[in-house]
């Protein structure tokens, strides 16, 4: 019944697309750890950590389309559940030090010894366990969606308003964890990571893994996430989306659908996030910053929401783009974006997917017409 | 402490004073010359006898001898009065107070003074202040006496008192006496009471710690009474805090509703979420900083107008640009809101780095004019002018928008479209048009709103971005399509947030007002003062 | 699924009963202590002019406006004021809209099977595939309005005329037992006016159903009991011949 539930969703496309997924997760990090240096086909690690960060943008952009783009709720608080995983990752991270910070206090990280900190604040107990932060990067991001949906959804808030107050809330956060008081590193967050499980988050190999798993984790979402849509509750999320309210009077208690994709989509950010931050490095309140949801809703526009390959496809051009543009030409990378975010939503709503499978169609009918 | 010295150099100095111009009258020169001369007791004489002179120069000079900036030059023997400038010395003659060049140090000699003689001098310059001619130097003394409660000054007190003759400054005067009453070992009870009761009457900060000072070094009768006091006072500035939170709240509440106002136009009329609307604030700030720059360079004397320049134009150009946009971007988005929220966040990334690339991306410096700068003391309130007229400039904005609205064929035109489009179309109102216009006046307030803020913001790219959610949680609260709505959603949160930063901190203020908004869009979630009906469907 | 809420042992053999229904909007009364009875079975048709309050009418009973006062039972023992539209729903009271709305990004068989009664809950769904007795269903149902071809077309390649079709097949899906119907006609032909008269007559035989409607001719055609609704209030019951008869519903239609 699972299996069935898990395959219903997926047509040949996304098939491949997952496989592709999975090969590049696996071939880079192989590539890297046993051809010889110097070899044209190693992929060096700084690749890898390039792509290991992509392949967690692009969990992110899945999780913001499926609210989005099958649910019709424009999220601009995603990059929070993100942040939050990753913060939850960092505890976890930053207990691992253990006495090689620069003070050396077997306890208490570097920040809280300066900040004067006389014992561990008590949201930070079990962080030192894996398992422990492991639930956690899940739990935080959906209890915090659960809450919000609970109230947004259940009094009708929809449409713009919802927006914004999804970005009322990054931005609350972003405030928020800028508090040294806050008992997460203030201003510069944490950062000096040493292990991850035992491993130095340094090595190559950790890279080759953590690479890995990005990928892995990708494929598990992309999978969950078509098995969601293709569901009968997938046909209902889209009707939700397109006509909320002949759905309840069809008696669809519409609260429902909504707040298990919003819940499931914020779980999805935050391990996302959590997966991102041993491979950056560093996880602070930037991270919260409204600009960072909205550019997440754009790799999906860009991609083409209501679709599952359209995300990972976005989020990857648009990063590229990213990377490349603020190493060669820093002061136009603004304006490139802000030029995409109103050029995809004037000529290409349905994104590069969108264009796509319209370019296909278009080809397939003068086929059809030449046959004729 | 209690030493008689200076109370006796006081009193003959008053004395004298009374009778100005007379025994010890001697010309201005020679007691000038005489502070030179001699060891520190002579000095003392001479300090004396030049505050019991009369002379209208006395003060300075003796301020400027006990801060150790009287001289003497060494090529004419000039006594001179030597300010610090830059290495040298601005110099003025003691005397008549001319400027008389500079010079280092080395060429001049010092007056030199120790710490009683210091003690003798302020002593004879307060005295000197309390019977100044002027009415307010006379109270800023006694207002100065008040805080500093110096037995010393209490002889010196009880003569201004008797020649007073102005009721405030008198008042002021006993106020003053009575604090020192309080803190003089000697006082008997029945003074210390009446002082009490002088003292609790003022109720202000100052007395409230004359009076706990009183009460804990009392005991009986006047401890009771001085406790009693100090509750009252303190009763009296709570409801002071109180009203100065108030008008914090009310002069945040101005700035929400200039940068509200214009959003509230174009959601509230246009159903379209502008996220560049902050931007448009921001170039209304950077149009009042080209004003001032260019009146700077080329019409210096224009400055205190700069901002009334400023107004106008920075309408213009946000309107300007705020109908570009709507031409260009926001029409063919139209019904498509969530795709106008992306498209125009776009926009206001593409001007942040146009004004970035213009302007550069550190803080630019925008004055106040004269009449914008200063603070003036209502009751206990501190009102500072620049906020006062950004409260009643944000008033006179939302007056002239709700006239424009009801009086012209705009506002007229604009009402009919988000009404019926069609019916308003089918009668011949050209609906892009009225668009356009529509999108243009809100940007244009958001620019008249940049001008206000230019003066209580740093004026860089980044302006902009911290009003938009700010800006839409006042017109959701208020409830949309109604400016009355807008007005009083933006003072009640600005009045929340300030009574709510004492107990919380601002961040936390900020967050508990974004959490509260949060939870007030669930029980109503069309805002305060919402339109109901079939129509808001 | 949860059960809805029942407030009181059966009280009224009226399939819907409105007592005393208040529903103001700033001030403007758009219903003034409305009061009507619908038998199980019947169909009844309601008219009035504009701002009559017919609308608000059915907003009150599906839900989707909460009146000031009164009292809005169905089936004789559901407080209608305490539920919202999805419970409404649920209970058996079905609602088309002047406005053909079907779901334009899904199949016509998928916008069926959204309409069929039965599952609602969004984590049952999540593993629901259509029983046999559903598929059987959806396939009668496609019969009934004749789309067996269209099937797989997704809504929003359907022609008007088939939307419509669609609708009434969701409606046969939806197995309410009570039927809202909002101006079925408006900008119709004569001839396909006719069509739907007959259509709402043939579900008229299993399902009760309460129709608003300015068209005379097709109120005429229905041949059933009419109310006249004006200014929020009933203004008159009875056959049409009657009320035309009433010389206040004479004013109000043709004024003075």
């Amino acid at each position: 019944m699972i299996t069935r539930f898990l395959w219903q969703g997926m047509d040949r496309n996304l098939r491949l697309f997952i496989l592709l997924v999975l090969a590049i997760g696996i071939l880079l990090p192989l590539s890297n750890q046993l051809l010889p240096v110097g070899s044209a086909f190693r992929a060096p690690s700084w690749v890898l950590q390039l792509v290991g960060k992509y392949l967690c943008y692009a969990s992110l952009a899945l999780a913001v389309d499926l609210v989005w783009g099958f649910c019709g709720i424009l999220t601009l608080g995603h990059a929070a559940f993100f942040a939050l995983g990753g913060y939850c990752m960092g505890m976890y991270l930053m207990r691992q030090i253990g006495t090689r910070g620069v003070y050396g206090n077997p306890l208490l990280p570097d920040f809280m010894v300066f900040l004067g900190y006389k014992e561990l604040p008590w949201f930070w107990h079990g962080f030192d366990h894996f398992w422990f932060a492991a639930v956690m990067i899940v739990l935080v991001p959906s209890l915090l969606a659960l809450a919000l949906g609970w109230f947004a959804f259940r009094s009708r808030v929809t449409g713009v308003y919802l927006s914004i107050i999804t970005q009322a809330m990054t931005f609350a956060l972003l405030l928020a964890f800028f508090r040294n008081d806050m008992g997460l590193g203030g201003n510069n967050g944490m950062t000096d990571f040493k292990d991850i499980l035992g491993f130095s988050v340094q090595s190559d190999t950790t890279r080759a893994m953590l690479c890995f798993t990005s990928a892995l984790v990708l494929a598990i979402f992309l999978v969950i996430a078509a098995a969601v849509v293709g569901s009968r509750f997938g046909k209902a999320l889209t009707a939700v989306r397109d006509a909320e309210s002949r759905m309840r009077f069809l008696g669809y208690r519409v609260e429902g659908y909504k707040l298990f994709v919003f819940v499931l989509s914020a779980a999805m950010a935050g391990i996302a996030g959590a997966l991102y931050v041993p491979q950056v490095g560093i996880i602070n309140p930037s991270e919260f910053a409204p600009g960072n949801s909205i550019e997440a809703v754009l790799w999906v526009a860009v991609g083409g929401r209501g679709t599952l390959i359209g995300p990972v496809i976005g989020a990857f051009i648009v990063n590229f783009g990213k990377t490349y543009l603020t190493g060669a030409l820093p002061e136009v990378w603004l304006f490139a974006l802000g030029a995409l975010f109103i050029v995809v939503t004037l000529l290409l709503p349905k994104g590069v997917v969108g264009l796509w499978n319209q370019l296909n169609s278009r080809s397939r009918e003068r086929r059809a017409r030449a046959v004729a | 402490m209690f030493s008689s010295r200076p109370i006796v150099v006081l009193l003959s100095t008053l004395a004298s004073l009374l009778l100005a111009g007379g025994a010890f009258a001697a010309d201005l020169a020679t007691l000038v010359a005489n502070l030179t001369l001699g060891g520190f007791s002579e000095r003392e004489t001479a300090i004396t006898a030049l505050a019991t002179s009369g002379e209208a120069r006395a003060a300075p000079i003796l301020e400027a001898l006990a801060a150790g900036q009287l001289y003497v030059r060494t090529s004419d023997k000039l006594v001179v009065i030597g300010k610090t400038d830059g290495n040298r010395l601005a110099l003025s003659e003691a005397i008549t107070g001319k400027a008389a060049g500079s010079a280092v140090e080395a060429d001049l000699e010092r007056v030199r003074v120790n710490n009683r003689l210091r003690g003798t001098i302020e002593a004879a310059v307060g005295s000197l202040t309390l019977m100044s001619p002027s009415p307010k130097v006379r109270l800023d003394a006694a207002e100065a006496l008040f805080k500093r409660r110096d037995s010393t000054a209490l002889a010196a007190l009880d003569l201004a008192l008797a020649a007073e003759k102005d009721q405030r400054i008198k008042r002021s005067m006993s106020e003053a006496r009575a604090a020192i009453v309080l803190t003089t070992p000697e006082s008997t009870p029945a003074q210390k009471l009446e002082a009490i009761a002088l003292v609790r009457e003022r109720a202000d900060r100052d007395s409230l710690s004359v009076l706990r000072a009183a009460a804990s070094s009392s005991e009986g009768e006047v401890k009771a009474a001085a406790t009693a006091g100090a509750g009252a006072i303190e009763q009296t500035l709570g409801a002071w805090q109180a009203a100065q939170n108030v008008w914090y709240g009310i002069s945040l509440g101005s700035v929400l509703l200039l940068a509200a106002i214009g959003l509230a136009i174009t959601f509230g009329t246009m159903g379209v979420i502008n996220m560049a609307h902050g931007e448009m604030v921001m170039l209304g700030a950077y149009t009042t900083f080209v004003v001032q720059d260019v009146i700077r360079t080329s019409a210096p004397h224009l400055f205190d107008v700069s901002l009334l320049i400023a107004l106008p134009l920075a309408f213009v150009v946000a309107g300007a640009i705020g109908i570009l946009i709507e031409r260009t971007i926001i029409r063919f988005l139209y019904g498509r809101p969530l795709d106008t929220l992306l498209a125009t966040w776009g926009l206001s990334l593409v001007l942040q780095q146009a004004v970035r690339s213009i302007f550069g991306s550190s803080n630019r410096e925008v004055g106040a004019p004269s009449w914008m700068s200063g603070t003036f003391q209502l009751g206990q309130l501190n009102i500072t002018y620049g906020r006062l007229w950004i409260v009643v400039f944000s008033l006179i904005v939302f007056a002239a928008l709700i006239l424009l609205l009801r009086r012209t064929s705009l506002g007229l035109y604009m009402r009919a479209v988000t009404q019926n489009r069609p019916m308003a179309s089918a009668m011949g109102i050209r609906t892009p048009r009225v668009d356009a216009l529509t999108f243009g006046l809100g940007s244009g307030i958001a620019g008249l709103a940049g001008v206000a803020l230019s003066q209580i913001d740093n004026v860089s790219p980044n302006l902009g971005q911290g009003y938009i959610i700010d800006s839409f949680m006042v017109v959701v609260f208020g409830g949309v399509g109604n400016l009355f709505g807008t007005l009083i959603g933006a003072l009640t949160l600005g009045v929340v947030n300030k009574f709510l930063e004492p107990y919380a901190g601002a961040v936390l203020g900020k967050i508990l007002v974004l959490v509260f908004i949060i939870l007030f869009i669930q029980r109503r979630p069309r805002g305060l003062f919402a339109l109901k009906g079939r129509s808001v469907e | 699924m949860k059960a809805p809420h029942i407030t009181q042992a059966r009280t009224t053999s009226a399939l819907l009963y409105l007592s005393g229904v208040t529903v103001s909007f700033d001030g403007f009364k758009a219903l003034n202590n409305l009061s009507l009875l619908v038998e199980p079975g019947e169909m009844r048709a309601i008219i009035g002019p504009n701002g009559a309050g017919k609308t608000t009418m059915m907003d009150v009973v599906t839900g989707k406006t909460r009146p000031d006062e009164g009292e809005v039972v169905f089936d004789g023992h559901a407080d209608l004021t305490k539920l919202d539209e999805a419970d409404i729903a649920t209970l058996g009271i079905g609602r088309k809209f002047q406005k053909p709305t079907v779901f334009e990004n899904h199949t016509v068989r998928d916008n069926l099977l959204l309409a069929l009664a039965g599952q609602r809950s969004w984590y049952r769904l999540l593993l629901a595939t259509p029983t046999a007795d559903e598929n059987r269903r959806l396939d009668e149902i496609l019969a009934i309005i004749r789309m067996e071809p269209q099937q797989h077309m997704l809504g929003a390649r359907l022609s008007h005329g088939q939307k419509q079709w669609l609708e009434i097949g969701m409606l046969l899906a939806q197995d309410p037992k009570l039927l809202l119907v909002d101006e079925p006609v408006a900008g119709m032909t004569d001839v396909e006016t006719e069509t739907t008269a007959q259509v709402l007559k043939e579900i008229n035989r299993t399902h009760s159903v309460v129709v608003v409607e300015h068209d005379m001719s097709f109120v005429r055609a229905l041949g059933v009991k009419v109310t006249v609704l004006h200014e929020g209030s009933m203004l008159a019951e009875g056959s049409l011949d009657q009320v035309s008869a009433d010389p206040r519903v004479v004013e109000v239609y043709l004024g003075r």
